[in-house]
């Protein structure tokens, strides 16, 4: 072994994010200006054939914040994210992003416009290298690759030591992370994370986190779903309950987590 | 660092294999079997690398390389044939509808070219398939090419259900050496491009692929018409090989034929590919000959050994090839000289630790 991977490595876990000195400017900074909403969601529907899976809801996310939604299995969470990165299309509602219609456009579009999304079970390309993922990730631009190729090994060292390895041979919390790292190789303005923690052992959990908030200190919007409330409302600036399609209960992260009727329905803890 | 040697060990190879096929040519007789196991060789290389492009880099599972490679030789066929030989050619049919001839090179283009336009239309409805299904349709597609061409009424175009000849073809190694050559050398730049990778990120996982902006459609189009291009030229080099064309021999058989030393190769390794097709080419015409014809030993006969043997034999080592082996020959990694050196290393080291112990 290398040197430099004995550096780099912590352990047993995924590593440390590593200090990030690059700038990420396009994005700007928390308080830059007035708070304004990155993306609103207005009365948005999804249906499989006779089935509606997201039941007109509303939210917005605000720029530079981190949005949650939470809920149980077949809640819509999933729906939602997929219809606003056009690879589901919504029977009804509006979905706007920077003011501009979304609705109508193809993925290659709105990948365009900055929304990327990290989906669900990671999905890495397993045959690719990493590096070979990284350069997908990046797939619809050509300028400044490498610098933004530096930056994310900065951002995942691990990454950067197993640059030649094939995605599949990584681990659970290795891929997570490389799927994190694709989706920034798009220079997005928003990430969309769709249950980031699935699977991961709980002190990987906690690292990805980690990043994500890191992610979100550099200026970066984030929408995230989860099914794990407790670290995501934790996170989350705003927090929206999904139930079967609609939004139930909506407020800051930290109020919903004292919420009781989240703690009982997905804290795990009795109302007294 | 290691990619420039590859880069020029795969040069270099080159080179000598340059050099061995002009030797070749001058010192074999032109129809011996080693020539026609080289000449096969270098066109199903082709043909077997095209069909790798579509199942085992894009992981589109499609079954119509016949189909293409007939277009692409009745295309060369119908194009290159001297006008002044077109009488003879087209007795049936009045000489035919196309009065003229174009240069060697330019039927070749052209083959690909009407493949590739013929592989748009057809994708337009059956790309939207997938797995089994699209692998059904396409063979069906190929299956109706067969008919079609044969079809009485397109007789001054395709002259019918007969065959077709006296246009240009080739005598020496070279040729087929040389275009083959370039053509897959193309499609390893084609893989090896931002574009190639997106081909194997839509194998991979569809719908990651999309969610990166890939648009699926276009570029599963685009590399089944890419694979259809140089499925056609392939087709037209068999053309030019065997100096007569008739729709009947392009069957399924073919498609299956080539699907296997694609497998055999590896799915996913162009030079997997490449290497079986002479494999299969030697051990089907030439390696496995002998069990063809009766032998007596001291006047015993040996069993077994009569026409048509050679083929129950050879099943046999494909299905134990298929059976024990199903990764292929190079499974999807690529011939390389970091890879050979690798491969020995581990070698010499599994030595050693067995020697150790």
């Amino acid at each position: 072994m290398s040197k430099k991977t004995n550096e780099a490595s912590t352990g047993n876990t995924v590593g440390k994010v590593g200090s990030v000195s690059a700038n990420w400017d396009h994005l700007g900074k928390k308080g830059d200006g007035p708070a304004k909403n990155l993306l609103e969601v207005r009365d948005l529907q999804v249906k499989y054939g006779g089935i509606q899976a997201v039941r007109g809801i509303s939210f917005d996310v605000p720029e530079h914040e981190i949005v949650t939604l939470i809920g149980a299995n077949g809640a819509g969470k999933s729906s939602t994210l997929r219809s606003i990165v056009a690879l589901e299309k919504p029977a009804g509602g509006s979905i706007r992003f920077e003011g501009k219609e979304m609705i109508g456009l193809g993925t290659e579009q709105v990948v365009k416009n900055g929304i990327t999304l990290v989906p669900e079970g990671r999905r890495v390309f397993v045959n690719l290298s990493v590096y070979e993922n990284l350069r997908m990730g990046a797939f619809l631009r050509n300028d400044e690759l490498q610098a933004d190729l530096d930056w994310v090994y900065t951002l995942f060292p691990r990454l950067k030591e197993r640059s030649w390895q094939a995605a599949g041979t990584l681990s659970g919390g290795e891929q997570q992370m490389l799927a994190i790292a694709r989706a920034l190789m798009s220079r997005p303005k928003m990430i969309m994370m769709d249950e980031p923690s699935l699977g991961l052992a709980p002190i990987i959990v906690q690292e990805v986190f980690e990043i994500i908030r890191e992610i979100n200190n550099m200026g970066m919007t984030i929408l995230l779903v989860e099914q794990n409330a407790n670290m995501a409302l934790k996170a989350a600036d705003m927090g929206y309950v999904m139930e079967t399609g609609s939004i139930t209960l909506s407020g800051a992260g930290q109020e919903l987590a004292e919420n009781p009727v989240v703690k009982e329905a997905y804290l795990g803890k009795a109302r007294n | 660092m290691s990619k420039k040697k590859d880069l020029v060990f795969a040069l270099v190879l080159l080179a000598a294999a340059v050099v061995l096929v002009f030797i070749l040519d001058q010192t074999l007789t032109e129809t011996g079997i080693v020539m026609t196991v080289l000449k096969k060789g270098c066109i199903y290389s082709l043909v077997a690398v095209s069909m790798n492009l579509l199942n085992g880099f894009t992981g589109l599972f499609s079954l119509g390389q016949a189909g293409f490679m007939l277009i692409g030789g009745y295309t060369y066929a119908i194009l290159t044939i001297p006008a002044a030989d077109r009488a003879s050619v087209y007795q049936y049919f009045d000489g035919g509808i196309v009065q003229f001839s174009v240069p060697f090179w330019v039927g070749l283009i052209c083959a690909g070219l009407v493949s590739a336009l013929l592989a748009w239309l057809i994708g337009l409805p059956v790309l939207r398939l997938k797995s089994d299904y699209l692998a059904i349709a396409t063979l069906g597609f190929a299956e109706i090419m067969r008919a079609f061409f044969q079809w009485d009424t397109l007789g001054p175009l395709t002259n019918g259900s007969n065959m077709l000849r006296k246009y240009p073809s080739f005598t020496t190694l070279m040729f087929p050496f040389v275009v083959s050559a370039i053509c897959i050398a193309l499609i390893v730049l084609l893989i090896n491009s931002s574009f190639g990778r997106a081909f194997k990120a839509i194998r991979d996982d569809e719908v990651a692929a999309e969610a990166m902006g890939i648009n699926l459609a276009h570029h599963k189009r685009m590399s089944f018409c890419i694979s259809s291009f140089f499925a056609g030229v392939g087709g037209a080099l068999l053309a030019m090989y065997q100096t007569t064309i008739q729709a009947q021999a392009f069957k399924t058989t073919m498609t299956y034929e080539i699907l296997l030393i694609v497998v055999i190769g590896g799915l996913g390794s162009v030079t997997g590919s490449v290497l079986a097709t002479f494999l299969f080419y030697a051990a089907s015409e030439w390696w496995l000959r002998f069990l063809d014809s009766p032998l007596t030993i001291n006047g015993w006969e040996v069993p077994l050994l009569r026409s048509g043997f050679r083929k129950v034999v050879f099943s046999v080592v494909i299905m134990c090839i298929v059976l024990f082996a199903r990764q292929g020959i190079m499974g999807d990694h690529e011939f390389s000289l970091s890879g050979l050196m690798k491969f020995f290393s581990k070698k010499r080291k599994g030595k050693e630790a067995s020697a150790n112990e």
